[in-house]
Formats: structure tokens, C-alpha cells, sequence
């Protein structure tokens, strides 16, 4: 059994998933209007870290490789969850793996022609590793919006391989100039707060977020295990998900493949409230049997996080599986996905012993992966 | 894990081009590639070419585990190019390949693989972390085969090394 043992979101919303999820138990959201954000000539909707608040948490730490704020907030959201899993992250039996997709990336405002060691990502997980005077070389994984789930399937397979007993997965992005503009450019994003598999939706909504997951051997942890996960491509589009969903369908039933009778209380979505996921995601779980089961986005409560947002959603729907509920997904109204799913607009008691978290991103990529409650 | 066949190159603008021709494709797509998924889908060609597998046969027990070192900096550094005060036209078609994982999705869709496709970043060129990877793949019981490699265009060391694995039975 590979359980949590121990996590933390850092976000908008403050630090530590404790207060973080009785914030948004309560009905808050911090997504809001950014006019002239970055300089950016179009404004976005989002959600951002505040840096002086990184930087008044920080003071005192040492601080040997003078990190970015970006890193200083994976150190930050680390050891929070360390300490509450009580692990050593020091021991050679502890791995750290990191979810971003674009690190560092802001560096290159300063013009730089050639990227240089502190722009890597690599580099950002050995600060965060040798903080914590690791020795272990970290695992990046760099698989667009799909990687905070699919850190977890590293950690997960690097832990039953027996060499680890327990792995540190931190999700971070923040945004910048480069990650805003690159989704304007897009036509991906929403002037107003995003509509999950709504009618009128129209885009999704960028945000920032740093989120860890201590995942350990042998124990139930907080009392959810990580029961398995599966990756699959729809080998279609390099920026399109499959409009027969045959990548994501593929995941959900091999991460369910030998578990009969498995009791799903609910699925977490991706739901970025763009026109093409969301249906695609509405075709998966019909094809999958699943369109009946409560189902959640929380991208119009935390925006998309992107590295960070598998960490984020794994944490907050541990936490509501623990508690016996399903958040209701804001914004939703009328139905605009191909196959209506069980979406609400507030919060729901749920039966069942485990959940789903299903991602999509660029590249093709599906994850799904699947928890269970342990009692 | 058994080694099925393998090709290494020093990628290149001239270096791709190249091996496009002398492997006589026809694949329009390929001109709109960014520099490593160029390279990286021309060494998969070429490595599963050697092993008599054709790319229009669809493969969903096949995995793509690319790793580098630099990521996409060199579409970050273009792409960032493009939205200085100045001159401001941020181009989509530019910032779709600052994801290295859309190299894993250009072989994917030539070769129509339907397996795990992920991508890992590592500070240096890693035999070990090369199989390593491979064997994480692997540990998803459909998976029979693994496309595996090293892409990384940037470093003063510029390496394509790709390799076909398969499972022990």
C-alpha cells in the first residue's frame, strides 16, 4: 500500500491545505481580474501567489543557492508536508519528484540567448532536493498539464520498485509574461471566471499554485491510498485532445482493469471549461460506464494551476473523500458537453470507497489515476 | 528488458534534413516541427524501421519515454522573442512546442502509438535513468515495448540517442 502521509497547497487562497480547503469549503475563490498583470496589453483572470508572502515565510531559512521565489515556495509547501508526514527527507530511501511545466521560465526576461543552469528544471528540483540534504539525484516530470498526476505515477512506481519507501511530489508554475501570453495566443483563456462543461463556456483560467504530496510505503497515511495510475496518447493532435476520447478512455480503463467492484464515490475531472476538453471528457466517462457518477472540476475555484493542478485536485479530493463529500463545480448551469455528467452547483454526501482523478494536456497525453479510502 | 535496435545522431538543422532525405519519407508535418521533435521522430524512424514495424500500424502497447536536459529552451528563447514591449505578436503555432512532451506526441501520432508517452528532465545524459524510465514504463502490464531516449539539441554536447526495448517475457 503506498499512502499520503503528508501534503500542502500553496495558492491564493493562503498556505497549508488545512486552511486552503476550509477557504474553499466555505465558498471562496481568489480568481479575479488582472488588468496590465505582467504588462500584458490584454487582461487575464487568475489566481496568484503572493510573492511578499513567500518571502516573509522564507526569512530566516537558509538560503545557500539564492532561490527564485518560485523555488523558495516549493521549499515552503515541502517541508510542510514533510513535517506533517514525519518522513526524513534527508534519508537515501526518500526521492523528491517534481511536477512544472515551465519552472524558471520568467528568467528569460533578463534576454539571455543561451538558457543557463538556473533556468532548468532540473536544476530548480536539485535546490529543492538539497535543501533537504537529499542525495538522491530528483525526477522531473515535464508532461504539460498532465503532471501533476503523472509525478505521482513516477513516485508510485519508484516506490513499489522497493528502492524507495518514501517520495516527496511537489507540483509547481507560476505565471509569467511568457505563460500568459503563450494561452492568450491560444484563444484558450476566459475574460470572466471559468464555466466547467458549461453551455457558455468559454476558456479556462491560468493560475498559480505550488502543492506537495508525501506518498510512503507499507502505511494508510491520512487514510487515502494511491492505488495505481496508467498513461495513455490519442496519438491525434499535438494540441487537441482526440474528439472520440480514445486516449483518456484508455487510461480510466486500465487504471480500473483488476479492480472489480472498485466503489468510486466520485471522479475528479480535469474540466479546464475549454470547448474541446471538456467534451472530450464527457465522451471518455459516457464510453467508460462513468457519466452517472459524481463528478467535480475545481478549475473555477483554483483556475488551472497547470503543473501544480494534479497535486492541488489530488489533495483537496483526498481531503473531501475523507470528509464524505464532492465539491460542487461553480459556474456550472446548463449543460454544454456532448453527455451530461453529474456536475452541481453545491456540495454533495457521497457513498463509496475511492475516487478517480482523471488529466489531459498538449501532447496528446491522458492520466488517470485512482485512490481509495482506508478505514 | 531486451534491446531491439537503436540509433544515435548529433541533431542539427543540417543534421535532420538530412537523415529526412536519406530516409526518403514524405511527411509534410515534419516541416512545421520544432528542431527536437524533428530529431527525436527521425531517430524513431529509424530505429523502428530496423525492427521491421511499420508506422501506419496502430501500437497501443507501446510506450514513448523521451528525456533531455534543456526542455523546449530553445523554442522558450524564440517564443520569448516574440513578446518583447516592442513587439509584441506572441505566435501559437511557436508556443505549442515550448512543451517537450509534444516531441513524444509527433512520434505518437506518425507511428499511431497509443501507449504511455512521458517526458523526464535530467541534468545530464543518464544510461541508468534511460532504463530506468523504461522500466517504469513498463510496470503498466499492457505495455510490450518501449521507445526510449536521450533528445537534447541545446547543451555543447548535442545528442539523439534512441532506442527500441521490449519486454522479457
Amino acid at each position: 500500500m503506498t499512502g499520503i502521509t503528508g501534503h500542502n497547497i500553496f495558492c491564493g487562497l493562503g498556505f497549508g491545505s488545512d486552511e486552503v480547503y476550509s477557504r474553499i469549503r466555505a465558498g471562496e475563490s481568489d480568481l479575479g481580474l488582472h488588468d496590465s498583470g505582467f504588462a500584458l496589453p490584454e487582461p487575464f483572470y487568475a489566481s496568484l501567489v503572493q510573492r511578499d508572502e513567500i518571502e516573509r515565510r522564507f526569512a530566516g531559512l537558509p538560503d545557500t543557492c539564492q532561490m527564485t521565489a518560485f523555488e523558495k515556495a516549493m521549499v515552503l509547501s515541502a517541508a510542510d508536508a514533510v513535517a506533517m508526514s514525519g518522513i526524513d527527507p534527508s534519508a537515501e530511501d526518500t526521492l523528491f519528484v517534481l511536477s512544472s511545466t515551465k519552472g524558471n521560465v520568467e528568467l528569460l526576461e533578463s534576454g539571455m540567448e543561451r538558457p543557463d543552469g538556473r533556468m532548468s528544471i532540473w536544476s530548480s528540483a536539485r535546490r529543492l532536493a538539497s535543501f533537504f540534504g537529499n542525495p538522491n539525484e530528483p525526477v522531473c516530470v515535464s508532461n504539460a498539464c498532465t503532471s501533476g498526476i503523472c509525478a505521482q505515477i513516477a513516485a508510485f512506481r519508484a516506490i513499489s520498485s522497493g528502492k524507495f519507501r518514501n517520495a516527496v511530489v511537489v507540483g509547481a508554475d507560476f505565471l509569467s509574461r511568457f505563460v500568459v501570453s503563450g494561452f492568450q495566443s491560444l484563444k484558450a483563456l476566459s475574460s470572466e471566471r471559468c464555466r466547467p462543461f458549461a453551455l457558455h463556456r468559454k476558456g479556462l483560467n491560468l493560475s498559480e499554485a505550488v502543492a506537495s504530496i508525501v506518498l510512503s510505503s507499507d502505511t494508510a497515511g491520512i487514510g487515502i491510498s494511491l492505488e495505481g495510475g496508467a498513461i495513455r496518447n490519442d496519438a491525434t493532435h499535438i494540441s487537441a485532445p482526440s474528439r472520440t476520447a480514445s486516449g483518456q478512455i484508455a487510461a480510466i480503463n486500465a487504471v480500473l482493469e483488476g479492480k472489480p467492484g472498485f466503489d468510486l464515490a466520485f471522479v475528479n475531472l480535469h474540466g479546464t471549461a475549454t470547448l474541446y476538453n471538456d467534451s472530450m471528457e464527457s465522451v471518455a466517462l459516457h464510453t467508460c460506464g462513468l457519466d452517472t457518477l459524481p463528478a467535480v472540476s475545481y478549475k473555477s475555484i483554483f483556475g488551472h494551476t497547470l503543473g501544480a493542478a494534479g497535486v492541488v485536485e489530488t489533495i483537496v479530493s483526498a481531503l473531501s473523500m475523507l470528509e464524505g463529500v464532492v465539491f460542487p463545480t461553480p459556474g456550472y448551469g446548463e449543460n454544454g458537453v456532448p453527455y451530461e455528467l453529474s456536475l452541481s452547483d453545491r456540495f454533495r454526501k457521497i457513498s463509496g470507497t475511492g475516487f478517480l482523478k482523471v488529466m489531459s494536456g498538449f501532447g496528446g497525453v491522458n492520466a488517470a489515476t485512482l485512490y481509495k479510502l482506508i478505514r | 528488458m531486451k534491446l531491439l535496435s537503436e540509433y544515435s545522431f548529433v541533431p542539427s538543422p543540417e543534421n535532420v534534413d538530412e537523415l529526412y532525405r536519406s530516409l526518403g519519407m514524405s511527411y509534410p508535418k515534419f516541416f512545421k516541427m520544432d528542431l527536437m521533435s524533428k530529431a527525436s521522430l527521425l531517430a524513431a524512424e529509424r530505429v523502428l524501421l530496423s525492427a521491421g514495424l511499420r508506422s501506419d500500424e496502430t501500437k497501443p502497447d507501446m510506450a514513448v519515454v523521451l528525456v533531455n536536459s534543456t526542455s523546449s529552451a530553445i523554442d522558450d528563447i524564440e517564443f520569448q522573442k516574440t513578446i518583447s514591449k516592442e513587439s509584441f505578436f506572441p505566435s501559437p503555432s511557436l508556443f505549442v512546442y515550448t512543451l517537450p512532451n509534444v516531441a513524444c506526441a509527433e512520434i505518437a501520432i506518425r507511428n499511431r502509438i497509443m501507449g504511455e508517452t512521458s517526458f523526464y528532465l535530467r541534468s545530464s545524459y543518464s544510461e541508468d535513468f534511460l532504463f530506468k524510465a523504461a522500466g517504469w514504463a513498463f510496470s503498466d502490464p499492457s505495455c510490450r515495448k518501449v521507445l526510449c531516449g536521450w533528445t537534447e539539441c541545446l547543451t555543447d554536447t548535442p545528442l539523439c540517442r534512441m532506442m527500441l526495448l521490449e519486454r522479457d517475457i
